[in-house]
């Protein structure tokens, strides 16, 4: 039975990744299109959400004076600092943990119980201890992002298939080639998982950290535009936020997609 | 093909624990039989209290095809698993022998199990060259790969994952890992198992095929004993953990499955293992 609502249309590859992509942004512009009808049409005061005309245009305007830029790239620096310092953090004791009962039976009980404290719980000390300089939040982002990339880094490297290993060391695989080749490549499935969990995360921690102790950055622009009842503003830092967060883990389902190509979730229909 | 003519004719010593390497001096010299011969005297294995093997005194030719069956948990795989050196002896000693010469080192072995155990996330030619082991890297190492591909009919499939591969397809992908390096034995644990009856009796085919191109030992472990009728030189019966039969099988090949001859063997094997079955 074909279901297909065209047949006689011919899809290539490039026409189906097209519609595809199309079909990701259709429900958003569908919101945008009833937001700006909802505004325009006044049954929506502007006192409460803005026009996405209006965010558009207060988006031009930061962009001119370069203060969008400037707070952007400070948050993107952020995110990405603690990022790479907690998830290679959480990715080394993953390692260890995983390959290692010895090491598991050391660490393992202490990091869980570490892992129950929201780590945003934590925000009055850290302030306490840096300040509101860049090391508070780089220490709560790396916080944040460092469990789901322990968690699913051990899981990924227990869940390897023990038939597979016992085959690499009959085939004389060395234990380097056998981590590397077999071990490493069978969790990686998972450790793309902890991956994705930690980008949603570090935005998360970043948000909360810049809107509550901040001198520069998008939570920090938020925070000043609700001083001056700049509505628009803070509407469009939250968009930014959303893009960033959404641009964040599209970059991490290309790199899945080009690591895993063999994984049958991640075949070309 | 000469040698494989010389292999079938070659003595073979049955139970004769008290012969080690003799028919192994009765090669003629300068004979190119691959393989090795397999000496094995008073093999024991336990798992904690438990006996799994109880003195195993076993003799096998260079280049012979051994299949050995049992009912599941008299201690077949285990014998296999002794032999490749994933589990330690509790007591008694095997060894290779090439000629006179003992041989310790166990990468002369190959395994193919149950389970194809391919690396999913490689292709189908980087599968069978793990095979190669440290040898990956040399020249012409990836010609080998290639040609012992095509020898098993997958040649097309090279850049494919093994995902996409059907269970007898991923069966030949892991025969022709296990013979690139071109072994001087061959263990199969059960290695057509899971496959439906036709793909078996195809394989059952390529596997007696490669054998007498390649003139390697086998040592084939299965529960079915049609196969081992049809595949080996001598099949042994292994029950409670001791040898109950051994048999020496001199049809000519190939083999007609289902012929009166392959029949009446296979009565005769399978009464002892119902024998055993039904003993207390």
């Amino acid at each position: 039975m074909n279901l297909r609502p065209f047949p006689e249309w011919r899809q290539t590859r490039f026409t189906r990744r097209l519609t595809r992509s199309f079909t990701h942004w259709l429900v958003p512009l569908l919101i945008i299109l009833v937001w700006q009808v909802a505004v325009s049409s006044g049954r929506l005061s502007t006192r409460i959400l803005p026009a996405p005309t209006d965010v558009v245009e207060a988006g031009w305007r930061l962009l001119k004076s370069g203060e969008l830029q400037r707070n952007m790239w400070v948050s993107f620096w952020r995110a990405m600092v603690g990022f790479a310092i907690g998830g290679s953090i959480g990715f080394a004791f993953g390692l260890a943990n995983g390959l290692s009962r010895r090491s598991e039976a050391v660490f393992d009980s202490t990091l869980q119980m570490v892992r129950n404290i929201p780590h945003l719980a934590l925000i009055p000390l850290v302030i306490l201890w840096f300040g509101i300089d860049e090391t508070a939040k780089i220490f709560l982002v790396a916080l944040g992002v460092f469990f789901p990339i322990y968690i699913n880094t051990q899981h990924g490297i227990r869940s390897v298939d023990p038939q597979l290993v016992e085959m690499g060391r009959i085939y004389g695989m060395t234990p380097w080639e056998l981590f590397w080749r077999v071990i490493l490549q069978g969790a990686l499935p998972s450790i793309f998982v902890g991956v994705r969990f930690g980008l949603g995360i570090m935005w998360l921690t970043l948000i909360v950290a810049e809107t509550i102790a901040a001198s520069s950055g998008i939570g920090y622009m938020a925070m000043q535009a609700r001083e001056f009842l700049l509505l628009d503003v803070v509407v469009l830092s939250i968009l930014i936020y959303a893009l960033l967060g959404k641009a964040a883990d599209s970059a991490a389902r290309l790199l899945e997609r080009v690591c895993l190509a063999w994984h049958p979730a991640f075949q070309e229909p | 093909m000469s040698t494989t003519a010389l292999r079938r004719q070659a003595p073979i010593v049955d139970f004769a624990p008290a012969t080690p390497a003799a028919p192994a001096a009765a090669q003629p010299p300068g004979d190119s039989v691959h393989g090795l011969a397999i000496d094995v005297q008073g093999l024991r294995k336990s798992f904690g209290a438990n006996p799994v093997l109880n003195g195993i005194d076993l003799h096998v030719a260079a280049g012979q095809f051994v299949a050995i069956v049992g009912r599941s948990g008299s201690g077949k795989s285990t014998l296999l698993r002794l032999l490749l050196g994933l589990e330690q002896p509790s007591a008694g000693t095997f060894s290779f022998a090439d000629g006179a010469e003992r041989i310790d080192n166990l990468r002369v072995a190959r395994v193919m199990f149950q389970e194809p155990r391919l690396l999913p996330w490689a292709s189908v030619i980087a599968n069978v060259e793990v095979g190669l082991g440290a040898d990956r890297k040399t020249a012409g190492s990836g010609d080998r790969a290639l040609a012992t591909l095509a020898a098993v009919e997958l040649e097309e499939k090279r850049n494919a994952w093994p995902a996409v591969l059907s269970g007898g397809q991923k069966q030949r992908v892991s025969l022709a890992r296990a013979l690139v390096s071109r072994p001087r034995v061959l263990a199969l644990d059960e290695p057509l198992g899971a496959l439906d009856a036709l793909t078996r009796i195809s394989m059952q085919r390529l596997l007696e095929r490669m054998w007498l191109d390649q003139g390697f030992t086998a040592l084939l472990v299965t529960h079915d004993v049609a196969e081992a009728v049809t595949l080996a030189d001598r099949v042994i019966v292994i029950d409670d953990g001791a040898i109950a039969l051994d048999i020496r099988i001199e049809l000519p090949r190939p083999r007609q499955r289902g012929s009166a001859d392959v029949a009446a063997l296979e009565g005769r094997i399978l009464d002892k293992l119902f024998a055993g079955a039904e003993s207390p």
